[in-house]
């Protein structure tokens, strides 16, 4: 779980502080912790070291000496200095003006490019483009089934004829023009950057197919070896960009950094499920923000606007604000909350720097028996309970766990997430709103 | 060519990270601190983590300074001899119990190595002598079932399948029928990727485990994660997650034949004390080797 980077740092300067004023060396304590807390984050280890020693030079130098929040003056450095490399001009899609445009996806074995090809050619398709995908993973049983099957289900157009990957490419070219698709999209089997047959192979297919983008489909999850499957890739086939992908779990996703200084190429979308509909702009800021473990609070803003009834947000907002929430609330919301997934989901994404998620709500799922218990149990209380669960003592707890055909254990548990819940709100209700605003964080009920 | 030689020879392929640098760090010279952070910057970059890396290295160090060693080959050594504790210590649960039938269900993240780990599973015990037969569990991704069953011609081995989209505990339990009926010996149930965060697909997981058990008295036997070795620190999180929600018996750990030196496997190994019990080195079906924990060690060093 994300741990707080910025709290870790409080500790080490407060160990300091009691000595005065901060030396060389204990910018080096801190340098010490901000570099765990990347190489956890799977940054790769050279280039954590080249960013530790920026940081060192700009700390030491003055800003933080003078500062009265060391702590957070040394991660805001860091930030910046994340920032600064993550930053990219334009992350669109270059296209050809001689349609039908041509996009090549490569990667290694099981990172996700039959899936980003599908999610890719919906995407375009929405921004006007007629894509044509192409199947030329001829070596992976079911993958040429794989994308044809994600294909009709979309309505996409599909190609996949011919016994070589080069043959299945050109030809499916070839059938674009004919049937005025003005984009190809060429999905590739799986391999390793030190395979040099295939890597050949694909080199050879990007002779003669001409892309405009030959985007290279990285793992989240993936370590230190990010480095060295970029910079293979880059120099064995020349990529224009990259595609993270299964940003949607809890991994922190150095391989980001990696990847970018490996081969200073943009990351150009995101991949966020394995759904259609899970491919996602890259936001340089937020993945900052994820792989220092400040949680990923934008993305989930968004996921959240788009699937919460803005009016009922707005209103349990308010609620928050004034510390009104009640169980009779926490009801309602958990509709609205199974929606985007579990709660956990949520908690992971908040930042750390609050103080982190309370260990009894981590694992409060929010799956289809859990939202059934929980209303079950909620609904088995007297309304006055509902208001101030404070009442409710053992023999309440006990009518109302026969009352929903409960344990007592799911009452009392209920009872504690709702409380660490409220304590959690409170505390994020608390923080400046004005601050929020700016920052273009107004609508959501949970979040600062 | 044996296993070892093998196993040497796909990781002699790797050409940075873990081999060389280790390698050269045991050249002759002196046993300083920077010696010390060079060996603990080479596990780090082998994906072993910070924090067991740190751990490892700092044992190594107070065993030089207390036994007074000085030559960087004994240094070698004691690293082998103690990794390879780490990773043999209680490895005994990766032989597979006796079931009528054995059941061994397959889980990890999305694009893992599942599906041909499973494949690979029943060619081998196929070739051991014994009836095995493969479960499509996999209802959700597209030509899931497709894949598994291209592979089931391959192999030689019966496939037991439903329809994209329908639930995968019926799958389990149609299988573990049949497979009682038609005299399997084991029976090799692939699933869906799921990430481990996804509490309502965890969820269903923990559903099919006990399905399984229903049918099949002690079922599932063995229970394998699939974990990529490419994989960075969220593979703790990702064994940590499964294991909560489904007892682990082992790792797999697959895709050995890249660079990547796999250092995860031994972090989890450390935490959560999960064996590693096979090693995917390759997409054929004959890629896949058990663990042996000295020569992976050994093969991880150079
Ligand atoms: N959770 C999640 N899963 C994803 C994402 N992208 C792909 N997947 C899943 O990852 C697995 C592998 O995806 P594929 O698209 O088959 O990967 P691939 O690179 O084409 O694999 P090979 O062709 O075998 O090399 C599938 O289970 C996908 O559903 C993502 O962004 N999030
Ligand atoms: N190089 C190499 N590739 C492997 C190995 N194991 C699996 N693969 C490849 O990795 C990719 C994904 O493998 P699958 O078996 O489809 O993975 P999965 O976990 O079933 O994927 P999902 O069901 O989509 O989650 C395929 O291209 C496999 O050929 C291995 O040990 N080495
Ligand atoms: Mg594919
Ligand atoms: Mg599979």
């Amino acid at each position: 779980m994300f741990t707080s980077l910025t709290e870790k740092l409080q500790d080490t300067f407060k160990k300091l502080r009691g000595k005065g004023k901060l030396t060389e060396k204990d910018i080096d304590a801190a340098i010490r912790e901000l570099r765990v807390n990347l190489l956890e984050a799977d940054v790769n280890f050279k280039v954590v070291k080249k960013l530790m020693s920026n940081v060192k030079e700009r700390a030491v130098g003055h800003e933080v000496m003078k500062s009265l929040t060391p702590a957070q003056q040394i991660v805001k450095i860091l930030r910046e200095e994340l920032t600064a490399m993550l930053e990219q001009e334009d992350a669109g899609l270059n296209t050809s003006s001689e349609p039908p445009t041509v996009i090549l996806l490569a990667g290694l074995q099981g990172s996700g490019k039959t899936t980003t090809a599908a999610k890719l050619a919906n995407h375009l398709r929405s921004n006007g483009h007629r894509p044509m995908l192409i199947g030329a993973d001829l070596t992976r049983p079911g993958a040429v089934d794989q994308l044809s099957s994600l294909a009709s289900k979309e309505d996409i157009s599909f190609f996949s004829e011919g016994k070589t990957p080069e043959e299945v490419a050109q030809k499916g070219l070839k059938q674009a023009k004919k049937s005025s698709n003005d984009l190809v999209i060429v999905d590739t089997s799986g391999r390793l950057h030190i395979d040099d047959e295939l890597m050949e192979e694909l080199s050879t297919l990007r002779e003669k197919m001409g892309p405009s983008e030959t985007l290279l489909v990285v793992d989240a999850m993936t370590g230190q070896d990010a480095v060295n499957i970029a910079s293979d890739f880059n120099e064995r086939i020349g990529i224009s960009g990259v595609i993270l992908t299964k940003l949607d779990g809890d991994a922190r996703g150095g391989a980001a950094l990696s990847v970018k200084a490996a081969t200073g190429c943009p990351v150009k979308f995101a991949g966020v499920g394995e759904k259609i509909e899970d491919l996602e702009p890259f936001y340089p800021e937020r993945m900052v923000k994820r792989i220092l473990g400040m949680g990923d609070v934008l993305s989930l803003i968004e996921k959240a606007e788009n699937t919460i009834d803005q009016e009922k947000a707005k209103e349990m907002e308010d609620k928050l604000r004034s510390q009104q929430f009640t169980l009779e609330d926490f009801k309602d919301q958990l509709h609205e909350i199974k929606k985007m997934g579990s709660i956990q989901d949520m908690l992971d994404m908040l930042p750390s720097g609050m103080g982190g998620v309370p260990s009894e709500l981590k694992n409060l799922s929010v799956g289809d028996d859990q939202v059934v218990k929980t209303e079950a149990i909620i609904n088995s209380m007297t309304p006055e309970e509902r208001r101030d669960p404070s009442i409710i003592n053992s023999s309440r707890r006990k009518r109302i766990a026969r009352g929903s055909g409960t344990r007592v254990q799911d009452v009392n548990q209920l009872l504690k997430q709702f409380d660490m819940m409220k304590k959690m709100m409170k505390k994020m209700g608390g923080m400046d709103k004005k601050k929020a605003k700016k920052k273009g964080i107004k609508k959501l009920p949970f979040f600062q | 060519m044996g296993m070892v030689d093998k196993l040497k020879e796909r990781l002699q392929k790797s050409r940075d990270g873990f081999v060389k640098p280790i390698k050269q760090l045991f050249g002759s010279r002196t046993m300083d601190d920077e010696f010390f952070e060079e060996l603990e910057e080479s596990l780090i970059l082998g994906d072993v983590g910070a924090e067991t890396a740190t751990r490892v290295v700092e044992d190594i160090k107070d065993q030089v300074k207390r036994e007074k060693i000085s030559e960087p080959q004994k240094v070698q050594e004691m690293l082998v001899d103690q990794l390879t504790w780490i990773l043999e210590e209680g490895n005994g649960s990766c032989s597979l119990p006796q079931g009528s039938p054995s059941v061994v269900l397959i889980m990890g993240v999305n694009g893992s190595g599942k599906t041909t780990t499973a494949a690979k599973l029943a060619y081998r015990w196929k070739h051991e002598g014994s009836k095995a037969l493969l479960v499509a569990g996999d209802t959700f991704r597209d030509a899931a079932i497709e894949q598994l069953s291209l592979w089931a011609d391959r192999v030689g081995v019966d496939l037991i399948k439903q329809q994209q989209g329908s639930d995968p505990s019926a799958v389990f339990f149609d299988a573990l029928n049949a497979a009682q009926s038609r005299g399997v010996d084991v029976v090799v149930g692939d699933t869906a990727g799921r990430l481990h965060t996804r509490t309502n697909l965890m969820d269903e997981l923990q559903k099919l485990y006990r399905v399984t058990g229903k049918v099949v008295e002690g079922a599932p036997h063995q229970v394998l994660l699939v974990v990529d070795a490419t994989t960075g620190q969220n593979g703790l999180a990702q064994a940590e997650k499964f294991h909560h929600f489904v007892p682990v018996s082992g790792l797999v750990l697959t895709k050995v034949d890249g660079t990547a030196r796999g250092g995860i496997a031994l972090a989890i190994k450390e935490k959560l004390n999960l064996p590693i019990c096979y090693l995917g080195v390759g997409e054929g079906v004959e890629d896949l080797q058990p663990f042996d924990a000295r020569s992976f060690v050994e093969a991880l060093l150079g």
